[in-house]
């Protein structure tokens, strides 16, 4: 696999796994290796990305994922700074690309977006040379959260090629199971969804994937269950009976899994239901990993954080030539 | 004032012409197409090596007046349509006010006679305010000149009222012009239905949405007789519908879009709004059908469905942006470039879709170039290539499908009532 090694990273955004080849995915999972390390150092901060400005736009609550990126820019030295619309002038009507380019007049190197409609990020790279990292896009795409799920599996199984992973929940409006299902199926996995026929969104399978309805199915023989959170806050309506319906019917249990692997590895993006996808005994049991993949987030943000960075730096040199 | 125009192509299905022919227009008619025709004029056109076709016949166009006029006016658009060889627009209804009454149209036709530079037809609202609850005063429309109704992007959900809208216009010799669309199926979908709406966690309008629509206008049309004319259809099980209408004798027929009939669901994929429409860019195999039946003739005209927006309307986050896209200076061109030059249509045919067919449809005096014609011709250089770009448009808006391609097919005259409105600087 020396091949490897010769790949450089040239994008200015990262919009979605999707768009990227394996060579590119592997790239962004080994750089993230060699920033794991330097997490663990007594002195955690390299100057990878000093002088530089990263701004965390949320357009959506959120807090794991931009204290995240916070921490995975801070360790590289960047400035951050931390925009949320509720308080921006995006209240007052401005529009995605005026908000974009008054950032980038600001002499911004990346803006890391999370937004609830689908295709934004893409959106904004069109509009902004600053570099667009896609934070999460409506149900589109999520692509950090499935590199870290990804470099987690590796850390745990050593390999992504050939590995069996399901997806539990909501797929039809996960951007996290798409992510994932793009970057798992170039990696070399097998994917198999599973949700309630009701979730299960047309014509998934032309990405390659298996689709169940029975989390049994889904779970036996499986290397990995990732779990998506289900988003019941979204509907109000008799809400606790349709929880509890969807727990015994879909959650992942301790009894579900003694029918799995032993081993069987137990993601979830978080934030976790306890007792609706996931009980609690699993949640924080052997298997899971759900505590890991946090950590792990830090380090492959790190590595997407500064492969655009360079790579834009590169584009920006060429283009004043 | 006499205009001769020399050695030109002319292409005039109405009259099964196709030949080189010179075309002499006194004042606002045409006075003779002849071999050679050596009268005296005031100004003569050599038109060797062009193509001489009666001007286009746009049967579905947004011309934003009153109401929007920061999108376009009935000047800018019509100024727009003659760049692109139209001479005859559609205009749809919904406009503010909407035009579904005697004191709407009237409005409406004193903007059109003070600022047109072109024919423009009237279509009527099927119903007030194109809610779809309480039909509009189609007497009224028709007598202050209505050629047509339609609820356009609005159809109308109600069976009875639907029925009863196509009585009066069988009256009243009217067209009913559908957009389909059963919302109850369409949602709030933005894209095609299906693996494209799960690739980009988008929400789908569905082929259902538009086929079982058309199934029952076809239904109501039958049974009332009226004309119906299914606009911008999408989709392979519509198109087969209005086959089998047609097969049985019901008075259908229907137009297709020029992006609709060139690009497909893949279009989207980049999340350009410019490629937001509705109904959606459909798949390979619907794209595949609408060819076969601009071949076969089911269906029987191009239409533009110019939908101009602002670009805060339009360049801003896929879900919210309008639906929709400008097209009269592009559709001769992508129709040469995508039907002629691939050889799914030859130049008699195309012809016959973008000016013949739709002045019959609409039952104008138009798409012809016999003696005593109205003279609303189109002289276009058919080899010669061009590029699209924002600021080459007229139209105030300036939200194309087809920026930056390359087209084959330029415009050199367009001719209005004998006069020559517009003429490539």
């Amino acid at each position: 696999m020396n091949t490897r090694k010769t790949i450089v990273w040239t994008k200015k955004d990262l919009l979605g796994l999707e768009y990227l080849s394996r060579q590119e995915i592997e790239l962004i999972l080994s750089t993230a290796e060699s920033f794991k390390e330097v997490t663990t150092r007594q002195i955690k901060k390299v100057p990878a990305l000093r002088g530089k400005t990263v701004v965390n736009l949320f357009y959506e609550p959120s807090t794991r994922t931009r204290v995240s990126f916070e921490v995975a820019a801070k360790r590289l030295s960047a400035d951050v700074i931390n925009i949320s619309t509720e308080t921006s002038s995006v209240k007052k009507g401005e529009t995605l690309v005026d908000t974009g380019k008054n950032i980038e007049a600001l002499k911004v190197d990346t803006i890391i977006m999370r937004h609830n409609c689908s295709g934004a990020a893409a959106m904004l790279a069109r509009h902004v040379s600053a570099s667009v990292i896609n934070a999460g896009d409506g149900w589109h795409e999520h692509p950090t959260q499935a590199l870290l799920d990804m470099f987690t599996l590796k850390e745990k199984l050593g390999r992504i090629e050939g590995l069996k992973v399901s997806i539990a929940g909501d797929i039809a409006h996960s951007r996290v199971a798409r992510s994932n299902i793009w970057g798992l199926i170039k990696l070399g996995a097998e994917v198999t969804v599973c949700a309630p026929k009701i979730l299960i969104p047309p014509g998934i399978e032309k990405m390659g994937v298996k689709v169940t309805n029975n989390i049994d199915e889904a779970l036996a023989g499986a290397d990995a269950v990732n779990v998506l959170r289900m988003q019941f806050e979204r509907d109000q309506s008799n809400a606790f009976p349709k929880q509890l319906e969807y727990f015994k019917t879909f959650g992942v249990t301790r009894e579900r899994l003694k029918k799995a692997k032993k081993d069987i590895v137990v993601m979830h993006p978080g934030p976790i239901n306890r007792g609706i996808e996931m009980s609690s005994e699993v949640a924080d049991g052997a298997n899971s990993v759900i505590l890991e993949q946090v950590t792990n987030g830090i380090a492959v943000r790190m590595a997407v954080l500064f492969l655009v960075a360079q790579a834009n730096e590169r584009l920006k040199n060429e283009n004043t030539d | 004032m006499k205009i001769l125009i020399k050695g030109a192509r002319v292409i005039d299905p109405a009259n099964n012409t196709d030949d080189v022919r010179d075309i002499l227009i006194d004042g606002a008619k045409i006075l003779k197409v002849e071999k050679t025709i050596a009268a005296q004029a005031d100004n003569i056109i050599d038109a060797k090596g062009k193509i001489v076709m009666p001007g286009i016949v746009d049967m579905h166009a947004h011309l934003r007046e009153p109401g929007r006029e920061d999108k376009e006016t009935i000047a800018s658009a019509t100024t727009a349509a003659l760049r692109g060889g139209v001479t005859s627009i559609l205009a749809m209804p919904n406009t503010s006010p909407c035009i579904d009454s005697a004191e709407s149209i009237e409005l409406l036709k004193n903007i059109i006679r003070k600022t047109a530079q072109m024919n423009v037809f009237m279509c009527g609202a099927i119903t007030k305010n194109r809610l779809g609850k309480e039909l509009s005063d189609i007497t009224g429309l028709e007598k202050f000149g209505a050629v047509a109704i339609s609820d356009d992007g609005a159809s109308v959900d109600s069976d009875e009222i639907m029925k009863e809208a196509m009585q009066h216009a069988k009256k009243k010799n009217i067209l009913v012009l559908c957009h389909c669309e059963d919302k109850s199926l369409s949602a709030d979908g933005v894209v095609n239905f299906g693996f494209t709406s799960t690739r980009l966690g988008l929400k789908g309008i569905s082929r259902e949405s538009e086929y079982k629509r058309a199934q029952r206008d076809i239904r109501l049309a039958e049974e009332t007789g009226a004309r119906l004319h299914i606009t911008h259809v999408s989709c392979a099980e519509t198109i087969e519908f209005i086959r089998q209408a047609k097969k049985s004798g019901i008075k259908v027929t229907a137009d297709v879009t020029p992006h609709h009939m060139c690009l497909d669901e893949e279009a989207v994929l980049e999340y350009d709004p410019n490629f937001k429409m509705n109904p959606p860019l459909r798949g390979k195999e619907d794209l595949a059908a609408i060819k076969q039946a601009l071949k076969d003739g089911t269906i029987d005209a191009i239409a533009t469905d110019h939908a101009p927006h602002t670009e805060n309307e339009k360049e801003i986050e896929f879900d919210r942006a309008e639906f929709g896209v400008i097209g009269f200076e592009t559709i001769l061109s992508v129709a040469i470039t995508e039907l002629v030059a691939t050889g799914v249509l030859s130049w008699p045919e195309l012809v016959k879709k973008l000016s013949y067919n739709p002045a019959v449809i609409l039952k104008v005096n138009k798409g012809a170039l016999a003696p005593g014609h109205d003279a609303d011709i189109t002289v276009v250089s058919p080899d010669k290539e061009w590029q699209v770009t924002k600021e080459g448009f007229a139209s105030i808006s300036k939200n194309s499908a087809f920026l930056e391609k390359k087209l084959k097919g330029v415009v050199e005259y367009t001719i209005v009532s004998g006069k020559i409105a517009y003429q490539r600087g």
